[in-house]
């Protein structure tokens, strides 16, 4: 088999997405991390449409855009699918990945808020897409792939656990039990599956890097805003 | 056909995501019945079919519904094997099309619904957005490419093909109503004779409005977007729809 590696940082959701894919279908690989603040020349070389992580690369090609990368290791490893057989459940669990790429993203413009219109709207934004994912999405199953996890929880695991991270330094609390229940019971099952537990950030070291990030965002905004 | 392998296609005559789904079909031979939205008043069954979103297009297939013009695309590609594919066989270069395609969704899309959205100082700026992306565009089409041309007909087109279609295949539209040739033939050959030959395909022309209509639909959504109103300038695809389903189809 031709060697696989992975380009990808510690704290980053979409870093995960794809070790996840390769953990689950027992691909061995080599992970590389990389400093965003000081890009390496084998990432500008892999990447140099966008320069950013990760990037899968195999047998020497790169393959980039987390949501691409989960399509090509279901393509070129069958075992352990991520994707349902039939057709129409397939088209399901891919509507999903379409909506964590385009909608999850507010939980980032709450991150980035301290109050305010602009923290309400972000916020308003926050629920409504919840909303969908418990009353849609999740339904009463136990994870959007069903009985086990399938590509759409991968696509939203940064609602498992980074989201969390976002609510405490915010200091908003989005999911509840009594609010979201089988979203708030999927957040739980899900940290559980034995590949995913063993492969996510510590969450301590996760809320430090975060809160820096965000204090450094904020004072680099100035102030009245 | 039997009511369960009916395919029903609910849209909106000016939607380019719907145009998608058409060409796909068509491509691909797939007899559908279609079905105009009012976007404006939504019927029960497109609330019911698309609950997320309550948008077009939705492909109904066997009773059920689908959503998501590149998911449509897909589901037609795995449901559908007779003829041409939608995506290449070999994993690399579906990965490589799949990049592009969501490069055009994500970052050529919006960019030049911003440009049509917006005036004076935001507009230039989003201007140039737009042909930032381009000029990438036309680099990764060397590398998708790689030096060979890349032929279109009836037979050949993909998803990315199609994505990009729906986008430029108004082009001299949108030239025409804001004053700008992103489809430059000097600035981006590999680009403008990929577009300039979708749009001969057969397919393509058949479903492609005429352009005087299409002038009244980007006119009509520059206007509609600045107009002060409670709508405001929102770059989103409701917007775009809804203003658009206010005029008539015919």
């Amino acid at each position: 088999m031709e060697v696989v590696k992975l380009i990808g940082t510690w704290p980053s959701p979409f870093s995960y997405r794809v070790i996840w894919a390769l953990k689950l279908k027992g691909i061995p690989y080599e992970y590389i991390e990389e400093d965003l603040s000081n890009k390496s020349p084998m990432l500008l070389q892999y990447n140099p449409l966008h320069k950013k992580i990760p990037v899968l690369v195999h047998g020497g090609k790169p393959i980039c855009e987390s949501a691409v990368i989960l399509q090509y290791i279901e393509d070129v490893w069958p075992q352990n699918p991520l994707l349902p057989n039939d057709p129409h459940e397939r088209a399901v669990a891919r509507f999903w990945v379409h909506f964590a790429e385009n909608k999850v993203r507010c939980i980032w413009r709450l991150f980035r808020t301290t109050g305010g219109e602009e923290q309400e709207k972000a916020k308003k934004e926050s629920m409504e897409m919840l909303r969908a994912l418990e009353e849609h999405g999740l339904r009463d199953k136990k994870f959007f792939g069903g009985d086990k996890i399938g590509i759409a929880d991968i696509a939203f695991g940064q609602v498992a656990h980074w989201l969390e991270m976002i609510e405490d330094l915010v200091g908003v609390k989005l999911i509840e039990a009594h609010t979201f229940p089988h979203l708030h019971a999927w957040t739980k099952n899900f940290k559980q599956v034995p590949i995913i537990k063993e492969n996510l950030p510590d969450f301590g070291e996760m809320l430090m890097y975060f809160k820096k990030a965000r204090d450094n965002f904020l004072a680099s905004r100035g102030p009245g805003m | 056909m039997a009511e369960e392998n009916k395919v029903k296609l609910h849209g909106m005559w000016a939607s380019p995501y719907v145009k998608r789904v058409e060409i796909a079909l068509k491509i691909k031979g797939i007899p559908y019945e279609y079905v105009e939205e009012d976007l404006v008043n939504k019927s029960q069954l497109l609330l019911q079919y698309n609950p997320v979103h309550k948008k077009v297009p939705v492909l109904i297939h066997d009773g059920k519904p689908i959503c998501e013009s590149l998911v449509i695309l897909e589901y037609i590609d795995e449901t559908w094997k007779n003829g041409p594919p939608l995506l290449p066989q070999d994993p690399y270069k579906r990965a490589k099309v799949r990049f592009w395609t969501s490069f055009v969704e994500k970052e050529l899309l919006e960019n030049v619904l911003l440009v049509v959205t917006s005036e004076g100082e935001a507009q230039e700026k989003a201007i140039k957005v737009v042909f930032e992306k381009l000029k990438l565009l036309e680099e990764g089409l060397k590398d998708l490419f790689q030096g060979e041309t890349h032929h279109i007909d009836g037979e050949n087109m993909g998803i990315l093909d199609i994505f990009l279609c729906s986008l430029f295949g108004a082009h001299k539209a949108q030239e025409e109503v804001l004053g700008v040739k992103f489809i430059d033939p000097e600035k981006f050959p590999l680009l403008s004779s990929w577009v300039t030959a979708l749009t001969e395909v057969a397919v393509v022309k058949a479903l492609q409005p005429p352009h005087e209509k299409l002038v009244v639909v980007y006119q009509f959504l520059r206007q509609k977007a600045l107009q002060p109103s409670a709508d405001g300038v929102e770059v989103k695809e409701g917007v775009y729809v809804r203003s658009l389903s206010r005029s008539s189809p015919s």
